[in-house]
């Protein structure tokens, strides 16, 4: 992880404060607080663990370990487009590792991984729930069904052409 | 604070307005249109197709017509869905351009929008939901009001008997009572290990404690399977009411829902729910005004597979790492915070306020001789109509596949279900007849599971299938006991070898070693199962195994190392289709030349396979 300047570190702590204000200071919310903050910054700055340390009076390697067991919890930022592949058993089924093949062969990345400029990653998750127009990805939020390697590269073509 | 009576009136005047819903014969002048908003269509723009027919409909000044959003119909294959009450009109795979159409011809002219209607089995095409054949088979008990309400409005659950369960529990009856009920409707756990319901109840009840719990695990994280996604995104008040009625039982009051945050729309749901159960004071305290408090919590997970088992769970609502602890003690005598804890399915309390205002003896006149009642699967893979079905207990496998279904696409051959997940096993053609309950899954080699149910043609290799499972145990394995941790990691590297060429006929030995070793000495039920996907498959494929590690061939041509794609040049017409589809240009010829392939650029997506109308590649 980059160092990050001392005024964007002040700012998350604060932040986060502010995120911790309505829970209780018991161990038992950590989750529920790390959930928010994964939510807000698409993934657990350093800053954010130090602060929730203070709050829950958790220590740090513990956070650590909750953050590293919980597939939701990241501790490096997502791209600018997080393109996700299912891989639920029903995508697979259906050929969702054809699809992830071509991605990773394409971005030239690992799973869970970003790119040098930030501006794509890749992450799989296991059932988005839209087995119905398997096999799926999604690209940050929007989901696409039925989908091919073909429709896989047109979509990226169309992502790259944007960022020219 | 609402009483009994003054819900009793929100339900006899909301009851009358809501006929239509489910009398296709009812006396008016109304019309509803239901725009299904489960997580299957809401990925296929539903959420426009409502907005565009409200704004349709105010823009033309149309009077009595209401748009409803819903939960899941359960023919997810066909969505976005729409269906139009009280005429019972289905309307398949709309796109929001459509909506203006419905409108004008179906609402205006009173004129069917034929082009819309959903194709049967047979390809006729069909007016009404329940003459779909997908619908036919199946009963709907936990589903009963997925489809049929409007999940964010409180009032529309109490039309349909909502909360009288609870209301009837808390005046007519003690704890014993309710639990006795429970215990002889023969409910058993839905979540999938199958532990008679009641019993769990009275352990809980007869535990010492002062503080004690109710838990609801919707940590559906078996992949394919979103059985209860759909009961919380179409009938959150469901799982409210049997939780109550759960406290009651049990003597504890307070309730946590721990649930995927993976599930958006689901925890959004339940919130509004929660909210409106306390403004109407069906949660909080002294419910219609009787001793009884009871308040529930969401709990979000951040997944983690393992958070599914009932230990693990609690340590994650408890904010650590989600690593099962060992039983005993159950979470029934020690549980959260060291308290007594029940702690049940989704789906398990989906079937509760049902079995009170219907009856013990009418929940178990449902199913088999040990499996009573109905059971959910969120049918899935290569069958037609994939989607969410219910149906009684001892239903077999093929009317399922089949007939619910509608058989496997593009005229391949079945070769095998999967039931249980990770912790299941596949079924073969030989037991398609097979009655689904408990026991009859368990002897065949699978488990019931939580109900994901996963179809595969004979294009697909099943010992790529039971390196899938093992990818899956593998990077969800918590850590905690070394038969699970390393164990399976073994196996996955075995398989790897057998899928990439480079194993031998010793290797299906190691397997079953392996598998034998983990089953017994894994700590939690995760870890015990996690070899049943390679136990079954070995069971009924054992010659593919053979042929992937002597031969070292994949007939269904998944394993790449161990498949060619080649253009058979007899029967290839040199269209080019098969070239302008490949994504990687690896399909040389030109003009009238016949095609071939270059093996080296090939990445066996097998694209090319299915753009040829000639079914010269292979």
């Amino acid at each position: 992880m980059s160092k990050m300047c001392e005024c964007v570190e002040k700012k998350i702590r604060e932040e986060v404060r502010e995120i911790m204000k309505p829970y209780k200071q018991e161990k038992d919310n950590l989750i529920q607080i790390l959930n928010e903050i994964q939510e807000k910054y698409g993934y657990i700055p350093k800053a954010a663990q130090m602060e929730v340390s203070e709050y829950l009076g958790v220590p740090m390697a513990e956070i650590y370990g909750v953050i590293t067991f919980y597939a939701r919890f990241t501790l490096e930022p997502k791209g600018k487009y997080n393109v996700s592949v299912c891989l639920g058993t029903a995508c697979f089924v259906k050929g969702s590792q054809a699809i992830l093949d071509r991605l990773k062969e394409r971005l030239k990345l690992e799973e869970g991984k970003t790119s040098e400029d930030g501006k794509f990653s890749i992450d799989t998750t296991r059932c988005v729930g839209a087995c119905g127009i398997a096999p799926v990805f999604t690209v940050n939020d929007e989901v696409y069904g039925h989908a091919t390697v073909k429709k896989l590269d047109e979509v990226l073509d169309e992502l790259e052409k944007n960022e020219k | 604070m609402k009483t009994i009576e003054e819900l009793n009136k929100i339900r006899a005047e909301k009851r009358i307005e809501l006929d239509l819903r489910k009398n296709t014969n009812a006396d008016t002048r109304e019309k509803h249109i239901l725009v299904c908003q489960g997580t299957g269509c809401t990925s296929s723009k539903s959420p426009q197709i409502l907005e565009n027919f409200k704004k349709i409909i105010e823009e033309k000044g149309i009077q009595n017509v209401r748009v409803i959003k819903t939960g899941c119909f359960g023919l997810c294959a066909k969505g976005p869905i729409v269906i139009i009450r009280p005429e019972d009109t289905f309307y398949a795979m709309v796109t929001p351009d459509d909506c203006e159409e419905i409108i004008q011809s179906h609402i205006v002219e009173g004129k069917v929008v034929e082009r819309l209607l959903c194709k049967d089995i047979d390809g006729t095409k069909v007016t009404k939901l329940d003459d779909l054949t997908f619908y036919k088979k199946q009963k709907r008990i936990a589903l009963k009001n997925c489809g049929v309400i409007n999940p964010e409005d409180i009032d529309e659950y109490i039309a349909f008997d909502g909360y009288r369960a609870l209301a009837r529990v808390l005046v007519e009856m003690n704890s014993d009572e309710v639990i006795e009920t429970i215990e002889k409707s023969g409910l058993r756990g839905r979540g999938g290990a199958g532990f008679p319901t009641g019993k769990k109840w009275r352990a809980t009840r007869d535990a010492k404690g002062d503080k004690k719990y109710v838990v609801c695990n919707a940590d559906e994280g078996d992949p394919g399977a979103f059985m209860d996604r759909s009961i919380l995104e179409g009938d959150p008040h469901a799982v409210l009411e049997a939780m109550e009625i759960a406290g009651y039982a049990v003597g504890a009051e307070k309730g946590y829902i721990y649930v995927r945050a993976e599930y958006p729309i689901a925890v959004h749901r339940l919130q509004i729910a929660i909210d409106q159960a306390r403004e109407y004071g069906i949660l909080g305290k002294n419910i219609f005004g009787t001793n009884f408090s009871f308040d529930i919590e969401i709990r979000l997970g951040a997944g983690a597979f393992v958070c599914g088992e009932e230990t693990a769970l609690l340590e994650s609502i408890e904010g650590r790492r989600g690593q099962p602890r060992v039983k005993p003690p159950y979470p029934a005598q020690s549980g959260l915070w060291g308290c007594p804890t029940l702690i049940n399915n989704v789906e398990t309390y989906a079937n509760i306020a049902q079995i009170i205002l219907k009856g013990a003896d009418w929940y178990s006149s449902i199913g088999t001789a040990t499996s009573k009642g109905t059971k959910v699967f969120a049918l899935g893979g290569n069958v037609n109509n994939v989607g969410l079905v219910e149906v009684p207990m001892g239903t077999t496998l093929r009317e399922i596949v089949f007939d619910i279904g509608g058989g496997i696409p593009n005229g391949r051959e079945f070769k095998a279900a999967q039931t249980g997940g990770p912790s299941g096993g596949c079924i073969p053609k030989e037991h398609l007849d097979t009655p689904i309950d408990y026991e009859s899954l368990k002897e065949i080699g699978s488990m019931m599971g939580s109900g994901g149910l996963i179809v595969m043609d004979d294009t697909k290799c099943m010992v790529c299938l039971a390196k899938f499972y093992l990818q899956f145990t593998v990077s969800e394995s918590c850590g905690k006991c070394t038969p699970c941790r390393i164990g399976t990691k073994r196996m996955l590297e075995i398989l790897e070898r057998l899928c990439s060429g480079e194993g031998e006929e010793y290797d299906i030995y190691r397997l079953e070693k392996l598998a034998a070793n983990i089953k017994k000495a894994s700590i939690c039920g995760l870890g015990q199962s996690a070899p049943n996907p390679v136990i079954s498959t070995m069971k009924y494929f054992r010659e593919e195994f053979r042929q992937h590690a002597i031969e070292k061939e994949c007939k269904a041509m998944e394993c790449k190392a161990l498949s060619r794609i080649e253009i058979d040049e007899d029967q290839c017409k040199a269209c080019g289709l098969c070239q302008r589809n490949c994504p990687v240009n690896a399909i040389e010829g030109e003009g009238r030349e016949k095609r071939h392939i270059n093996q080296d650029k090939c990445i066996k997506c097998m694209t090319c396979i299915r753009s040829c109308p000639f079914h010269a590649i292979g």
